[in-house]
């Protein structure tokens, strides 16, 4: 056990700048395709950008590096990606604009956007003049078409500015000879090269020219980041005036001739399946219903509208089989999950030992747009519509499913309305094709948002345990222990994560394992600092949901060093600030502080709260003030939970070179209040096999009256790191942290489970299991406004 | 089957479909209006917010039976031609100057809910403040509502 103690903080590395530079004088090899226009594309060698080796930043007892320090899974999908990354492609066309197909899916992270910037930046463009889609499924893409954990950004920034710069080179060469000017003297600006003599061509009449009559490798080097003049700047949605005029199409607005409004009737028992049903026939016949088969999940119904499939499905009278967690509820989990839970290693006695064990229960990661599909099957083919983010992964699994080659199965992959870890499966697609392959005929499948809170996929249930032995002014060890229901990893991230974990340092690890591994960090000096997973296989359809383990490791691990930082007698912002373990990380801590006005005074019953987190190549820290008077926790809103309230949040983020500064403080706003809905309202309750909550009046995701009224995000923007970090799940983590630890200075309570009102009365009357969705009201004209 | 007509963004509409079906499918399903989505179906997540003679409706909870050949029944594509001029309506203009949407899917019934809000609040003599928006009962599950809050007020000063 090492008591000895660290040297104290050393001076930031002069070799940081140094560092930098290498990065930006480093040449790039990338290529030129041969096509009738100019085509570039991107392969990249192995870099190492980040600094891996921790600094001793107080005088604390060091943690050695941990895993996902020195490799995290940003590294494991970029990793995984690499081998294929030079398919990514940037084009030149004919009318002078530049397309690019993004590999990744689109929930409204804002990726399209920022892909925009990065190849107007190094071709000079407007953003607006580069047009970025989304890709069909390419098998050949393999890995590289996989959106998740918050790598999209981080995986594809360097190889798209390779090929873009590429572009840029070839242009300015192709305008050099047609003008007669040395390559030096032009310039080029919003897609037109400019000579001395002020004599200009567009990209338009150049792409030709400059076209590669086989394909070859060649080497580039990148723009200095000094000279960058979009990157770095606010910029709006590519969309944004689609999405406020309605045009925005999602699946299900898609008009694809005789897809038709499709439902199934599922059983009340999460995962039942029909055993048998008795009135086919009626249900055929009933108004604008075309179509009705048994399925494996269930009873499908095709109808001209959607509120008929949903009047036949609840008119469905079947025998259902019980479902994977039969007569099962929330406490005969927990017990099972007991049963899993590890040993803590370090024995109790170092100084004084603190303990604590923490319960998180399922939580709904339903986006606002239920799982939904278009298919259209026909004898040896077959077309799908629909949000994934693995499209390459959902055309096998579908191919196989129908009996037909992969290569025969084409994959849209549309805009989702949201995802947060659910659209990583692909759910309904793979519904929607054995049903139109049932029917004969193409179908719009979509879930009932019942189906999509009852049988959708969960955030796990866990429990994670600490034991933490403390010094007078040492903390000697810090062990976690996370317990959890098994969280199913799609079949594109798993590929993902298993072809590229042998890498990572105690390579050999198992999916969640690898996970698990690749994303904890411990970012104090903590002395011996172990983390371990437990999973437990109930049969429960899991995902993540902005993060699958961290917030809840970072809840209850933050709770822990507020009672450290007392049993030391000191404050909780001036020990994280002493024990965090690397210089940037404790400035981010000491500004979060500063900014959220740390240490004012408080009325009885309110209280401040700060909480850190290390993941995705960044570090964040939450300030916030928590409202726990009774005036505030009883106040009566109509269908609806209030408890206490988040009255301040303050979020610095370190998230290291910053494409779009407006993205990535609206990536945190989502995760501030997702932080807010995981501590206080949200949650599953299971109850004889099936979960409790049916729609948006049972599950309290965080609403307008919850919602913080401050709220300041301060997105670092002189980061040391060259290369941008993950931001879609980065808000959450240290928030939750913050609010777990304001609630126990407010209240004098250590909370046992989250979220904190999960034991309290249920504030609705259940809706029933069958028939299975709730029928929509007559009286919506009674509340107009 | 019956026919049903009422004025629709501007326009009169008319369709055969059964009285008991919910109009958000009869926008949706039968009329190829889009821009009003499901969410619920049991007007709780408010994402099918459009108007119906000027005032906020949820159409997934209306029968089309109960709508009147009269009533105009306005969605998120109509709300630009209810304001004065060529552009958008105020409001959609604060949405995208305060680049609100995330994904979008909640937006066009946020900002219908918006819209109506602030028509209510001035017919009630009351500000347009945090209290007013807290009434809303509008769902994003992307979390942007501290964005709506920024926007509402900006759309609020222009209406
Ligand atoms: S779909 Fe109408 S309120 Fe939810
Ligand atoms: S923007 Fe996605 S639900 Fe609101």
């Amino acid at each position: 056990m090492p008591t000895h103690r660290a040297v104290t903080t050393r001076s930031r590395p002069t070799r940081e700048p140094a560092h930098r530079a290498d990065v930006k004088r480093r040449s790039f090899l990338g290529l030129l395709v041969a096509a009738p226009v100019l085509v570039t594309a991107a392969e990249i060698g192995r870099q190492t950008v980040f600094d891996s080796v921790p600094e001793a930043s107080a005088l604390a007892v060091p943690s050695p590096p941990q895993p996902a320090e020195v490799y995290d899974l940003l590294d494991v999908i970029r990793d995984s990606a690499r081998p294929t990354a030079n398919l990514i492609t940037v084009k030149v066309n004919r009318d002078g604009t530049v397309s690019f197909a993004l590999p990744r899916s689109e929930n409204g992270q804002g990726i399209i956007t920022s892909t925009q910037m990065i190849i107007a930046e190094e071709m000079n463009l407007d953003p607006d003049q580069v047009e970025v889609t989304l890709a069909d499924a390419r098998p050949e893409l393999v890995f590289n078409q996989l959106t998740g954990g918050s790598s999209t950004t981080f995986s594809t920034y360097t190889p798209i500015r390779v090929a873009a710069a590429l572009a840029q080179g070839r242009l300015l060469g192709a305008a050099a000879n047609e003008l007669d000017q040395d390559i030096s003297v032009l310039t080029s600006r919003q897609g037109l090269i400019t000579g001395p003599n002020g004599k200009s061509l567009p990209f338009g009449d150049l792409t030709t020219k400059a076209a590669a009559p086989v394909t070859e490798a060649a080497n580039v080097v990148l723009k200095d980041r000094e000279k960058f003049t979009v990157i770095g700047k606010n910029r709006t949605k590519s969309d944004a005036l689609a999405m406020v005029t309605g045009r925005k199409k999602f699946t299900t607005d898609l008009k694809i001739p005789d897809a038709l409004p499709t439902v199934i009737c599922r059983a009340p028992d999460l995962n039942g399946y029909p055993r048998s049903v008795g009135n086919l026939e009626a249900i055929r016949a009933m108004p604008g219903v075309t179509d009705v088969v048994e399925v494996g999940n269930g009873v499908a119904v095709r109808a001209r509208t959607y509120g008929q499939c949903v009047d036949a499905v609840n008119a469905v009278e079947a025998r259902w089989a019980a479902g994977t967690v039969a007569g099962e509820d929330d406490e005969s989990v927990l017990r099972k999950l007991r049963r899993g839970e590890l040993p803590l290693a370090v024995p109790k006695g170092v100084g004084t030992t603190l303990e604590s064990d923490t319960v998180f229960y399922f939580r709904s990661n339903s986006s606002l747009e239920t799982n939904c599909a278009i298919a259209d099957v026909r004898a040896n083919s077959a077309t799908i519509w629909g949000p994934s983010k693995s499209p390459i992964a959902a055309q096998n699994e579908i191919a196989k499913k129908l009996g037909i080659a992969q290569n025969a199965v084409t994959f849209h992959v549309m805009e989702g309305g949201g995802s947060f870890g659910r659209k990583l499966f692909f759910d309904a697609a793979l519904e929607a094709a054995e049903v139109s392959q049932a029917m004969g005929k193409p179908v719009k499948l979509m879930w009932t948002r019942s189906d999509d809170s009852r049988q959708g996929r969960v955030h796990p249930m866990a429990t994670t345990r600490i034991r933490a032995n403390v010094t007078a002014d040492a903390v000697a060890s810090f062990e976690i222990r996370h317990t959890s229901v098994a969280t199913e990893t799609n079949p594109g991230l798993s590929e993902a994560i298993t072809a590229t974990a042998q890498k990572a340092p105690g390579g050999n690890l198992t999916v969640s394992e690898s996970i698990w591994e690749t994303t904890q960090v411990t970012p104090y000096n903590v002395g011996a600092s172990t983390r371990l997973l437990s999973e437990v296989d109930m049969r429960f359809n899991t995902s993540s949901m902005r993060n699958i383990y961290s917030p809840d490791v970072a809840t209850a691990r933050e709770l822990m060093v507020d009672r450290i930082a007392a049993q030391m007698g000191k404050d909780p912002y001036e020990f994280r600030s002493e024990f965090t373990k690397l210089e940037r990380w404790k400035k981010v801590v000491d500004r979060a502080a500063q900014e959220g006005d740390w240490g004012k005074s408080m009325a009885e019953g309110t209280a401040q709260g700060i909480g850190m987190h290390v993941e995705y190549k960044g570090v964040a820290c939450a300030v916030v003030e928590l409202d726990c008077r009774p005036e505030t926790v009883n106040r009566k809103i109509r269908q609806a939970r209030t408890g206490p309230r988040v009255t301040r949040v303050t979020y610095v983020v370190d998230v290291g070179l910053v494409i779009n500064p407006r993205g990535v403080r609206a990536q945190m706003m989502g995760g501030i209040n997702d932080a807010l809905a995981m501590t206080l309202t949200s949650s599953l309750h299971l109850t004889d096999g099936h979960f409790v909550e049916a729609s948006w009046d049972n599950y309290f995701y965080t609403r307008q009256w919850n919602t913080p009224p401050e709220m300041n995000i301060i997105v670092v923007d002189d980061s040391d790191a060259p290369e941008p970090g993950g931001v879609g799940e980065f808000g959450v983590a240290a928030t939750c942290g913050a609010i777990a630890c304001a609630y126990a200075r407010a209240t004098g309570e250590q909370p046992t489970y989250f979220p904190l009102d999960h034991k309290d009365p249920l504030p609705f009357t259940p809706y029933p299991t069958s028939p299975p969705v709730p029928p929509s009201p007559t009286n919506g004209l009674e509340t107009t406004f | 089957m019956p026919n049903h007509t009422f004025q629709l963004n501007g326009e009169s509409v008319t369709v055969e479909v059964e009285d008991d079906v919910r109009l958000l499918w009869v926008l949706r399903d039968l009329l190829g209006v889009t821009g009003p989505k499901y969410g619920c179906g049991i007007n709780v997540c408010k994402a099918c917010t459009s108007h119906i003679n000027g005032k906020a409706f949820n159409p997934c909870s209306v029968p089309v039976g109960a709508i009147q050949p009269n009533d105009q029944v306005t969605t998120i594509e109509g709300l630009a031609d209810t304001a004065p001029g060529d552009g958008l309506h105020p409001m959609q203009d604060a949405w995208i100057a305060n680049d609100v949407a995330q994904c979008g899917y909640c937006q066009p019934g946020q900002i219908m809910a918006a819209v109506a809000k602030v028509r209510q609040c001035r017919a009630e003599g009351r500000e347009v403040d945090d209290e007013a928006i807290e009434e809303l009962r509008n769902i994003c599950r992307c979390g942007t509502y501290n964005r709506i809050r920024e926007a509402i007020k900006a759309g609020a000063e222009n209406m």
